[in-house]
């Protein structure tokens, strides 16, 4: 039976209360409690500088050469805090209901109110390590738009938001590596959960350099480590982005939560050829300023400049024009496809939108010239000065842009096309972080808790330094204030001793297979299934046909695939395969999840499940729960409910027209 | 923007660890298209490498954005490639020509051993961050975030100086490999900002200290740091790293 820990009492009194009466652990007591915690982006780095500050024996580990490299640090836009220093209207509430809503009755009241109760904290907290946000002439802290809402509460710097905020946090830990407290492993990859007497008690670690396998002995394991969006192969993720960590703890008993929600950014550069190796998100911070368009005439192969402006469908307007070009993510991706799909789609593999700037140039231009006292200024003067403008919020972005695809965005507009960015799904965890396995959590994005079925922008920055900073500090001690009278575990137990041994067999088998297909092509083809048949839209069929597809590449692999290189050395096609093993795996799940769950809901889109006018429907009669999926066998999984009770948002037909 | 392909000859430095002395091989790769970043064509070349059961060229990379700072590649005598404010992994292949030569070495430095082919060990800057790289704030001590103003021109100066991604460009391109870009980009982001001023003395002295110590050379301002950044960091951090380090050595209280 899955017990989410929700502390009773009413919604915005649940965090203060659970607060004064959970339990502590005194200070002589941390110093002998060991914490292990895997991943060092937002969510790791910030629990490892806070737990090692309170005093806990803190050991990290990441499989960069680095710390301050973890993927936290590509996130551009912003991150979301209700401040409300804009006075538009922002509150805490505010900020859990837009939460709920974007995603669509599918996330948990209680952790999403917490998380906005604790997100006024986090600006604060970095403002205080240094982290240079933007700010207005006045001195004071400067917000952006973000998709999804209609006040302005994210907070940023340049397009940059992700770096300056894991570099706060990395600083952080490094202060505490000074100090002692915490003992940083970096090319180190967990590679498996040691569980002894039902509890989580440590991992096998590789060393990524010398290929030894380590044994590491905590009272408690924290996982953070990110998303699996490369599952697709195709995705803004950074290339080492992987689902192992996660993978091992759900084989040792962990629940994997709504596995099937997957985020499709809008916003990203379509992609040129086979030799794409990932993709690159432009931030959704664009879509404050760009409008997105197709031509109104199918197949149209004029050049964008060659189409006038009424025949120009800037079908986001025209479709919502409550929240235009501000939509959420799922909506935006899903109105992109449907248009390319209908035969709209422009640049020379159809598969791509244009998001326009040519209008905000001139807006911007204008304003400019009124401030520097132009009269009747020409057109250049106005596109001059609007380009300035554009330069200052967004020329990191458009230079990226020149670089992948050899055009001028400033004279062109961009082609944008969806693409993987973010999974909502993840471990199952309670109100306390806690899988399914005690002594085991689960940290930002690796969790399935906050963000439904759709996660809003700005909010990613925002859950991984809540559930870091501000969450596990507190939930953490409600557990090992019993395990004080634990000592240290010797790593030569037998459970440590037989996880290492089940470690060292699979490396050995994946190396000795020494077949023909490289790591690489595999992952191609998972990719394409997932993204073919799971991806932005799926249907009974089609999941039906790549769940067979996912079982044979499965067998192909352990048959054929091809590792080169020695196991006791720097061997990166390993880890690679390693890593590739695992998410074929969970391709499989995230099939049978959105096979079972008969509705469309937020970024999950079941085709036979939408409304005349083509939006998702969702069906709280049969579906208003979460999907937790406990691993029985190989391919063979149980699903268990965990009901959604909505006590204060009450679910609604999202409506962002 | 045209497209085309291209066949090349690379030299490209293999070395199995930290121990063995290392040397150049040379590979032929065609048809690459000029639509792919450097790395993809790194990629395309791997791939062949293991069907022939040849081990594959080892190299660091990650996000493929620009922002992780983990690709590092030496290409041409100049770290990066020949693409101003560039990383490794946002070079794309226009920049080259069919039957074009391209060299590509890891990058060279005492502090920065090799690990494998063109990887390196840069955890010397790890050890810079711990000796004072940071502001000493326990999580919960902050004030709200608009209580101490920051001038607009002072807040920008600093996030220009917090971009620096810790890549070591700046160390590969300078001949004494002196770390003085990314010790100065730390000290100026921390310095410039109201909430760094407390340990502004210590962090100066205790961050040159451990870059000296960690065998980084001298800097003798040449600027070919600031040439290669690919972030653009400003050799002015150097000039202002150098002005906190004077007031702070001249001063003794703390």
């Amino acid at each position: 039976m899955l017990n989410s820990k929700i502390p009773p009492g009413v919604l915005d009194q649940k965090w203060s209360d659970y607060k004064g009466h959970v339990k502590l652990v005194n200070p002589s007591n941390k110093r002998k409690l060991e914490i292990i915690i895997v991943g060092t982006g937002l969510a790791g780095a910030s629990a490892a500088a806070s737990l090692g500050e309170l005093g806990y024996k803190v050991k990290a580990f990441c499989f960069q050469d680095s710390p301050r490299r973890a993927h936290s640090i590509a996130a551009q836009g912003g991150i979301n805090a209700a401040k409300n220093y804009q006075n538009d209207g922002d509150s805490v509430f505010r900020l859990f209901y837009d939460t709920i809503k974007g995603g669509d009755y599918r996330a948990r009241e209680s952790n999403v109110h917490r998380l906005a109760e604790v997100s006024t904290n986090i600006i604060d907290q970095c403002v205080a390590q240094g982290v240079p946000f933007a700010r207005e002439y006045g001195g004071l802290l400067s917000n952006r738009s973000f998709g999804g809402t209609q006040v302005q509460r994210t907070f940023y710097a340049a397009g940059q938001t992700g770096q300056q905020l894991l570099i706060g946090a990395y600083q952080a830990l490094e202060r505490q590596v000074a100090l002692g407290n915490v003992k940083m492993y970096s090319r180190h990859e967990m590679l498996d959960v040691v569980v002894i007497d039902g509890k989580a008690r440590g991992i096998i670690a590789r060393n990524l350099v010398s290929g030894e396998l380590e044994r590491h002995f905590g009272h408690a394991v924290l996982l953070c480590t990110g998303g699996y969006g490369n599952v697709f192969y195709l995705s803004t993720n950074a290339m080492g982005s992987n689902v192992t960590a996660a993978w091992k703890a759900h084989k040792k008993g962990a629940y994997f939560g709504n596995p099937c929600f997957t985020q499709i950014h809008p916003t990203c550069i379509p992609v040129s050829g086979d030799h794409q190796s990932k993709l690159t998100l432009m931030s959704e911070s664009l879509r404050n300023d760009g409008r997105i368009w197709v031509p109104k005439k199918q197949h149209d192969t004029r050049k964008a400049n060659e189409i006038p402006e009424e025949e120009r469908d800037y079908y986001l307007e025209r479709r919502y024009p409550a929240f235009g070009n501000l939509v959420p993510r799922d909506v935006a991706s899903r109105a992109a496809k449907e248009r390319c799909d209908a035969g709209y789609g422009v640049g020379s593999s159809r598969q791509a939108v244009y998001l326009d700037y040519a209008s905000a140039i001139d807006r911007y231009g204008r304003i400019e010239c009124g401030k520097h006292g132009l009269e009747n200024p020409s057109a250049q003067e106005v596109r001059q000065h609007g380009v300035e403008v554009v330069k200052e919020k967004y020329g990191n972005l458009f230079d990226m842009y020149e670089k992948i695809t050899g055009e001028n965005p400033y004279e062109l507009p961009m082609r944008i096309y969806p693409a993987v960015h973010y999974t909502m799904g993840g471990l199952w965890v309670d109100y306390e972080l806690m899988t399914t396995v005690p002594g085991l959590y689960a940290l930002g994005e690796a969790n399935f808790s906050d963000h439904g079925a759709n996660r809003l922008g700005a909010s990613a920055l925002m859950q991984g330094l809540a559930d870091g900073y501000f969450v596990i500090p507190y939930t953490i001690g409600n557990y090992l204030a019993d395990e004080i009278r634990t000592a240290s575990i010797e790593t030569s137990h037998p459970a440590f001793e037989a996880a290492e041994k089940e470690v060292a067999d699979r490396i050995h088998t994946l190396k000795n297979i020494n077949g023909t297909q490289t790591v690489e092509s595999f992952h191609k083809r998972l990719g394409k299934i997932m993204w073919d048949k799971c991806g932005m839209a799926r249907n009974e069929e089609g999941l039906k046909t790549a769940i067979e597809e996912i079982r044979q590449l499965k067998a192909e692999f352990w048959r054929d695939v091809k590792v080169p290189g020695g196991i006791m050395e720097m061997n990166p096609e390993l880890d690679k395969a390693n890593r590739v093993a695992d998410f074929i795996e969970l391709g499989e799940l995230m099939c049978l999840d959105a096979l079972t769950r008969k509705e469309s809901c937020g970024g999950h889109f079941r085709e036979e499940m939408q409304t005349e006018e083509g939006e998702a429907k969702r069906d709280d009669e049969n579906f208003c729960f979460v999907s937790a999926w406990e691993l029985k066998g190989e391919g063979n999984w149980e699903l268990h409910k965990e009901p959604l009770v909505f006590e204060v948002a009450h679910p609604s037909q999202r409506s962002y027209k | 923007m045209e497209h085309y392909t291209m066949n090349l000859n690379l030299q490209v430095w293999r070395q199995k660890n930290k121990q063995d002395k290392g040397h150049f091989d040379t590979y032929q790769v065609s048809n690459i298209s000029s639509e792919m970043s450097f790395l993809e064509m790194i990629d395309v070349l791997n791939e062949r490498l293991i069907r022939e059961g040849s081990d594959p060229i080892a190299f660091d990379h990650d996000c493929r954005e620009g922002i992780c700072g983990m690709c590092s590649m030496y290409i041409n005598g100049k770290p990066h490639g020949p693409w101003e404010g560039t990383t490794t992994c946002q070079l794309h292949m226009r920049a080259f020509r069919d039957g074009d030569t391209i060299v590509v070495e890891p990058w060279r430095a005492k502090a920065f051993p090799v690990i494998k082919d063109l990887m390196v060990d840069r955890s010397a800057f790890d050890r810079i961050i711990q000796s004072g790289g940071y502001i000493s704030v326990n999580t919960g001590n902050a004030v709200d975030g608009n209580s101490i103003p920051v001038e607009k021109e002072k807040a920008d100066a600093s996030f220009a100086a917090a971009m620096c991604i810790g890549c070591g460009a700046c160390v590969a391109a300078c001949k004494n490999s002196s770390a003085m870009l990314f010790v100065s980009a730390k000290v100026s982001h921390l310095a410039l900002l109201p909430q760094g001023s407390p340990e502004r003395k210590t962090r100066v002295l205790d961050m040159m200290a451990q870059m000296d110590k960690e065998g980084f050379g001298s800097c003798t301002n040449t600027g070919a740091c600031e040439a290669v950044c690919p972030k653009e960091i400003s050799i002015t951090n150097i000039a202002r790293l150098n002005a906190e380090y004077i007031s702070a050595g001249l001063t003794e209280d703390k």
